[in-house]
């Protein structure tokens, strides 16, 4: 009896190393796959992107890669099959310098892109590349209170009294946050008659209303509607609007008086598209955001477009505010980021005791 | 038996199974890690040393290795009782019992994290009853505990449970005929043989703390200086594309755990030796 | 052979029932009741969240969102990854549990500690380090670049980093329990004539093969887990470098909550019915003796 199962156990265990073998090969009989249709994409019948975005782009990205699909079988006659990867800017930049094999890379602020740029797989001039900054798209900060607004929330100036609760991503960790932090700086700076030290008191009050800060800006969202914490997230407009659509009349949006003008910016990852020979749909999938039907997608998923003709039918849409610009108000993204979100910045101030 | 050992090799396979087990040990742990600790190398020494005594870095060391205590020494404590209940005694469900405990392997660290965090928020399940109380549990240190138990149990309970079993009752016996106490002998006979296996398991359920991300980051809150994990750190310099100063924090966890762990090791190896010396087999 | 010592853990019928040697029955109850409530309030209720959560949207939206093509291609990433790590690890575990428990050498405190390593290496860590060696910037990125060879962002990362995630389950499972077994049965074998691998098939295998398997069930259920070091190395790519845990990270993240949790529900599936059918062979086992 007992001899009959240690044979028995001898079968299973070369069957588990045969089966093991047999996998691994397969596995790299799929690998050797992809990375032929990368190679032979020169002749455009089958295409593969991979486009690699920061998180709230989900919806807009899975609508517009079904239109481009459609654009480009039209046009070329071929066929394109859109990747998507997605997850915060700054890890998605970074999976992009070490090596991920992105075709076009759609990311939350200039300042990632600039990172792949710097170690060479980016032209250093990308953002000529293409129209209005290379931003197809733009977005602002809002905040998403809960129904009928009890803490009667207006401005920025409400975020700081006591007794309100925020919630924002981290800065350190967050694209979108990053954005949030610079708007409530801007809105305090021109408050405050440009005094620095009044400006970072206010941001201390502010934080010290923070009760959570999650990594990510989807996280965020998820603490505020799931988790019931909170007055007020600080929100993407899109998410904003987002979050209305998904949980309809539990929520409303309010638009302070000041806030930022967020420019999540695109490019082509040059290094890998002339590897794989893909620049010409990469480039073409670009330009495509910037077309009638791109904007079009773009404003439906809630993204301020670009193009006139579709911002007016879109205007009830997207309230005018008056909005700051990270280059002309923050000196671009190279200083903003020295001065406010590096080690030692002033957000690092805020948390540290005595400062 | 120990007469025996010492005559030497006469099993065949020490070469190839030791040459093997180095090997593979060296390409799947040793050389990776070699990289962390180059990487971290490019820093000067006095970098090195701001990096790492930065008070946000020094307040969230000390947040991971009070957590992580709190949580093993949590662990040791019930760990212990439930190992004793399933190989003890006779209750109806027992085989399911002893199966949950292997739950925290298998689930997913970030699952983890968000169902701890559904039911310990402030209008959770169980958040919500604290509530009122005063009590406050997730996005508080309380809470990183709470995950970290969660993530720590099955190290004490499967180290301490074989040992349990394995026990001669003999010594209980004796010490029943001689008129001790149920309680005294429990912790005159029982408890110093399970001192070794309940130090390896507190160990290992402290440094798995130490390290632990998935879980922690839903229900801590992250907030610097507060409810900041060593891990998340980690994550935030390379988010500023800071990868030597994000392997110089990595190194003195892994420092801190290796000690730890290599201390345990000597410990219980020791103890075996001396065990099998008293028990004379 | 019938005097060999199998797995404590499996054979032996424990509850003592001589009175002298166990507690009143107050005191048992008391502990079996306090031993619920903590195992109720750490491990049974997160589990009971997430089934609750799953059916949340009913039964069709369960079943359709773990039969969602990209959940479909999570879960054959899953296994394939598991397949690999789990043989890999078990044949590591038995070899060096063998070494270090029948020889005597210098290190040898070393050696186990390193084993151990990988448990206490923080899951971002264990992704960061093959990046850091295998990524465009690493040690052997160049290298790697110019011979078009894919390891990160591809499947042999997502393998490499679950094989150091679970690297220590086997041995750790075998190294105590081979030592407690000592070499005698071995020795016996060797002085009758047989040879390697036969002391190891018909002697040892025999006498560890209940923790082995133990052993094997932890480590496969950690593989199919892993969520951290894997999220670091996999790039995050829909239908392509994602596995199961991402999936549900994914999900989570599209505001899918009760997908999200549905998927969860199918890997704590898969992990309870590996541990059933463990304590069914167990007792299958112990009824043979």
């Amino acid at each position: 009896m007992r001899m009959k199962t240690f044979k028995n156990l001898r079968w299973a265990i070369i069957a588990a190393i045969i089966v093991t073998v047999l996998s691994a090969c397969g596995s790299n009989n799929g690998n050797n796959k992809s990375s032929e249709t990368g190679v032979t994409g020169k002749t455009p019948s089958k295409v593969t992107l991979l486009n690699v975005s920061y998180d709230p782009t989900r919806e807009l990205y899975a609508e517009f890669n079904k239109s481009f699909a459609e654009y480009w079988k039209q046009k070329t006659g071929g066929t394109v099959d859109i990747k998507q990867s997605h997850g915060g800017s700054g890890a998605q930049a970074r999976a992009v310098i070490d090596g991920l094999d992105a075709d076009v890379v759609t990311l939350a602020l200039g300042y990632d892109i600039d990172s792949i740029a710097a170690k060479g797989a980016i032209k250093t001039d990308w953002q000529k590349s293409f129209d209005d900054n290379s931003t197809p798209y733009t977005s602002t900060i809002v905040f998403l209170v809960r129904k009928g607004n009890p803490k009667g929330i207006k401005d920025w100036n409400d975020l700081i009294k006591d007794g309100v609760k925020v919630i924002t991503p981290n800065p350190k960790t967050s694209g979108g946050a990053r954005w949030n932090y610079l708007a409530a700086w801007g809105y305090a700076t021109k408050t405050l008659g440009y005094d620095e030290p009044q400006t970072l008191d206010f941001m201390k009050k502010l934080f010290k209303n923070v009760p959570v800060l999650d990594t990510g800006a989807r996280g965020s969202t998820t603490t505020f509607v799931e988790k019931e914490i909170g007055d007020v997230l600080l929100a993407w407009e899109n998410e904003a609007y987002l979050a209305l659509k998904e949980y309809g009349d539990k929520y409303e949006i309010v638009t302070p008086s000041i806030s930022i003008l967020a420019e999540p910016p695109v490019a082509v990852v040059d290094k890998n598209v002339d590897k794989k020979g893909t620049r010409e749909v990469a480039e073409e999938y670009l330009k495509y955001l910037y077309t009638e039907q791109g904007q079009e997608i773009a404003a439906k998923n809630f993204y301020r477009p670009r193009l006139q003709s579709v911002a007016d039918k879109y205007k009830d849409q997207f309230k005018e505010l008056n909005l700051l610009s990270i280059d002309a108000d923050f000196g671009g993204w190279k200083e903003a980021q020295a001065k406010h979100f590096a080690d030692g910045g002033t957000f690092d101030k805020i948390y540290t005791p005595g400062s | 038996m120990t007469g025996l050992r010492r005559k030497d090799r006469v099993l065949p396979g020490l070469s190839i199974t030791l040459g093997f087990g180095v090997l593979y040990l060296s390409l799947i742990v040793l050389i990776p890690l070699a990289a962390l600790v180059l990487k971290s190398a490019n820093l000067s020494p006095s970098e090195w040393w701001n990096t790492i005594s930065d008070p946000r870095v020094v307040a969230s060391y000390k947040l991971s290795l009070m957590t992580a205590f709190f949580a093993a020494l949590v662990n040791l404590v019930f760990g212990l009782l439930l190992a004793w209940v399933l190989v003890r005694y006779r209750f109806p469900g027992k085989r399911i019992m002893d199966g949950l405990i292997d739950l925290p392997f298998a689930l997913p660290t970030a699952v983890a994290g968000i169902a701890l965090t559904t039911i310990y928020a402030p209008k959770g399940w169980v958040g919500s009853l604290l509530e009122p109380l005063g009590i406050k549990v997730a996005y508080t240190p309380l809470g990183i505990t709470i995950a970290l138990i969660f993530i720590g149990l099955p190290f004490v309970v499967r180290t301490v449970q074989p040992i349990i079993q394995d026990m001669e009752s003999d010594m209980e016996e004796a010490a029943v005929l001689l008129g001790s106490y149920r309680l005294r002998t429990f912790f005159r006979i029982i408890l110093p043989d399970l001192i070794p296996p309940l130090l390896t398991g507190f160990a290992l359920a402290f440094a798995r703390g130490i390290g632990e991300y998935g879980s922690v980051v839903f229900i801590s809150g992250n907030m610097p200086m507060k409810t900041e994990i060593a891990p998340l750190l980690i994550i935030t310099k390379l988010e500023q594309y800071q990868y030597s100063q994000a392997a110089a924090v990595a190194v003195v966890l892994l420092l801190i755990s290796f000690v730890l762990l290599l201390f345990i090791n000597i410990l219980q190896r020791w103890s075996n030796r001396r065990l099998r010396t008293v028990k004379g087999d | 052979m019938a005097g060999i010592v199998t797995n404590p853990r499996a054979g032996k019928k424990t509850a003592p029932t001589r009175p002298h040697l166990t507690e009143s029955r107050t005191v048992r109850y008391v502990l079996i009741g306090i031993s619920l409530v903590f195992l109720a309030l750490i491990v049974i209720l997160p589990m009971v969240a997430v089934i609750a959560e799953s059916f949340r949207k009913g039964w069709s939206a369960y079943l359709s969102a773990l039969t969602d093509p990209d959940a479909m291609s999570a879960l054959r990433l899953t296994l394939i990854t598991a397949l690999i790590a789990v043989p890999l690890n078990t044949i590591f575990g038995v070899a060096v549990a063998w070494a270090v428990t029948k020889f005597k050498f210098r290190g040898k405190n070393l050696l186990i500690t390193l084993i151990d390593l990988p448990f206490a290496v923080s899951p971002v860590v264990s992704g960061l380090i093959y990046v850091l060696l295998f990524g465009a910037q690493g040690f052997l990125g160049p290298w790697l670049d110019a011979h078009n060879i894919h390891i990160i962002f591809a499947t042999p990362g997502i393998v490499l980093a679950t094989m150091f995630v679970t690297f220590p389950f086997v041995a750790r499972e075998l190294i105590p329990l081979m030592e407690s077994q000592g070499v005698q049965d071995e020795e016996a074998a060797v002085s009758l004539g047989a040879r390697g691998w036969r002391v190891f098939f018909k002697v040892t295998l025999p006498n560890i093969k209940w923790g082995l398997l133990y052993g094997m069930i932890l480590c496969n259920a950690r593989a199919m887990g892993e969520f951290g070091a894997v999220s670091v190395v996999s790039g995050h790519i829909r239908g392509e470098t994602n596995t199961l845990p991402l999936h549900i990270e994914i999900l989570y993240n599209e505001y899918q909550f009760s997908a999200a949790f549905a998927v969860a529900s199918l890997l704590m599936l898969l992990a309870i019915v590996t541990l059933v059918a463990k304590s069914i062979l167990e007792s299958r086992m112990s009824q043979e003796h």
